[in-house]
């Protein structure tokens, strides 16, 4: 079962070396960063924790090719992120990162389809390819017959389902989910940690996921916390097992 | 994992799309938001059919034979004076764009910031809001120029009778529309400059926020 989460080869999605962020705001310059040293392994599921204002987004963003760092490095995929230009992150976004959001994030005047093959167009793929892969991987979420529906003909649970095959289509090495579940209830939000547990095993993507929701932290490799701005602790999900059944037992009843 | 090793630490740089796939996108947001791109376009639409009235009754009172000299002068002041209201009218119309088009950008905020995070580049985004404008420009101009054409048309023949069909300029009013049009457009993607500079710089994380 662990063969994915635990691989063989040391090869790593993401690593973070003494990275610090500072922001600006006027006179004052505020830490928002203090030098983090993150290693997550290509084929691991991880989630990030921390309270708001503790760091996390800023971080998120930075492993997403989002923003760079003010000091230390991000490599994503063994590559420095901080000596990339516009085109070359564009196009790390493009490939290397799969995007999933708590608003979902569909764009409304595309059908699921369209929305899925949207990041396929932007890597250059011919219309014809990118629509035969885009209803395969909306068979694979389990939305093979709602292809032509548009993101408001859809549940919040199905749009999640659309935006996870939209983060799959260029064959990322990194799934990066804000809250997934944030929007959802229960019964779908552990719909969609399921699915993507599942494209975790059956792909090997690496999932990054920052949020609240016990039920994600139930299968996650390891779950990072993060405290004023440093990693306050790593977790292992051994370490964590029981103490997450007693909580999501209360959380169902 | 084959997959990860041919393609490990080879970054290239993002493509840039072909206009049909902006093209494409673009209508359909017009077309989506069709109600709100009317009101938009109904401003360029009143400017332009101004726009074309005056220019076309300056060449269709060119056109027709004054008996008394006299008109002609009051004519030439009247144009005067109309070509302000016109200055004014195309500047209106501008701020009105460029007002609309920020209210779209701001609106999509979380549109445009999910496509830079699925690798659309800057200038894709700028172009999308471009050819947006472009497009309720011609619209609105088209409109606008028939409107303004016919009304011209329609207050030479009340002021000079049916003989006035004879004598119109039709060379003259063909290139006046056109011209009116041309404008149109082109005040309408002008408009739109700002703004769609507006949209490409939004940085993609903006796709992560929640709130407005």
């Amino acid at each position: 079962m662990n063969t994915v989460a635990e691989p063989q080869t040391t090869e790593y999605a993401v690593k973070t070396v003494n990275v610090i962020k500072e922001y600006v705001m006027g006179k004052e310059t505020l830490r928002a960063l203090k030098g983090i040293n993150l290693e997550i392994r290509t084929g691991e599921y991880i989630s990030i924790m921390g309270p708001s204002g503790s760091g996390k987004s800023t971080l998120f963003n930075m492993i997403g090719g989002l923003d760079k760092p003010s000091q230390g490095k991000v490599y994503i995929d063994e590559v420095d992120i901080s000596g990339l230009d516009a085109y070359e992150l564009a196009w790390l976004r493009c490939r290397k990162i799969g995007y999933i959001f708590q608003t979902f994030n569909l764009i409304p005047v595309m059908t699921a389809l369209e929305n899925v093959t949207l990041p396929m167009i932007f890597a250059g793929m011919t219309t014809q390819d990118a629509m035969d892969k885009g209803a395969e991987l909306l068979q694979l979420v389990g939305l093979g017959e709602r292809i032509r529906h548009k993101p408001l003909e859809l549940s919040g649970g199905q749009q999640q389902r659309v935006a996870c095959a939209r983060a799959l289509a260029n064959d990322p090495t990194i799934i990066l989910a804000d809250e997934p579940t944030g929007n959802l209830d229960l019964k779908t939000g552990k719909e969609i940690i399921e699915l993507l547990r599942k494209l975790n095993k059956e792909k090997g993507v690496t999932i990054i996921s920052a949020t609240h929701d016990l039920k994600m932290l139930d299968v996650s490799d390891r779950i990072i916390w993060i405290r004023d701005g440093l990693v306050d602790k790593i977790e292992r999900r051994e370490e964590l097992d029981i103490e997450v059944g007693t909580v999501e037992g209360e959380e169902e009843a | 994992m084959s997959r990860n090793q041919e393609s490990r630490s080879t970054i290239r740089r993002q493509i840039k799309l072909p206009n049909r796939e902006a093209l494409k996108i673009a209508l359909r947001s017009i077309k989506i938001r069709f109600w709100r791109s009317m009101i938009t376009i109904s401003g360029i639409v009143l400017t332009i059919a101004f726009l074309t009235y005056v220019i076309l009754s300056g060449y269709i009172n060119a056109a027709i034979p004054f008996e008394k000299g006299e008109l002609a002068v009051t004519a030439a002041q009247d144009n005067t004076r109309q070509y302000w209201l016109i200055g004014i009218s195309l500047l209106v119309c501008f701020v009105g764009i460029t007002n609309a088009m920020l209210m779209s950008v701001t609106e999509r905020y979380r549109e445009i910031g999910t496509m830079k995070c699925l690798g659309a580049l800057d200038w894709f985004v700028i172009k999308l809001f471009l050819i947006e404008a472009l497009f309720q420009g011609l619209i609105g101009s088209i409109l606008g120029a028939i409107l303004g054409a016919l009304a011209s048309i329609f207050v030479s023949f009340v002021e000079h009778g049916g003989t006035v069909f004879a004598l119109l300029p039709w060379g003259q009013i063909f290139s006046g529309i056109l011209g009116a049009i041309l404008v149109g457009g082109v005040i309408a993607v002008l408009g739109a400059v700002y703004p769609a500079r507006r949209a490409g710089k939004m940085p993609p994380a903006d796709a992560m926020r929640t709130e407005i």
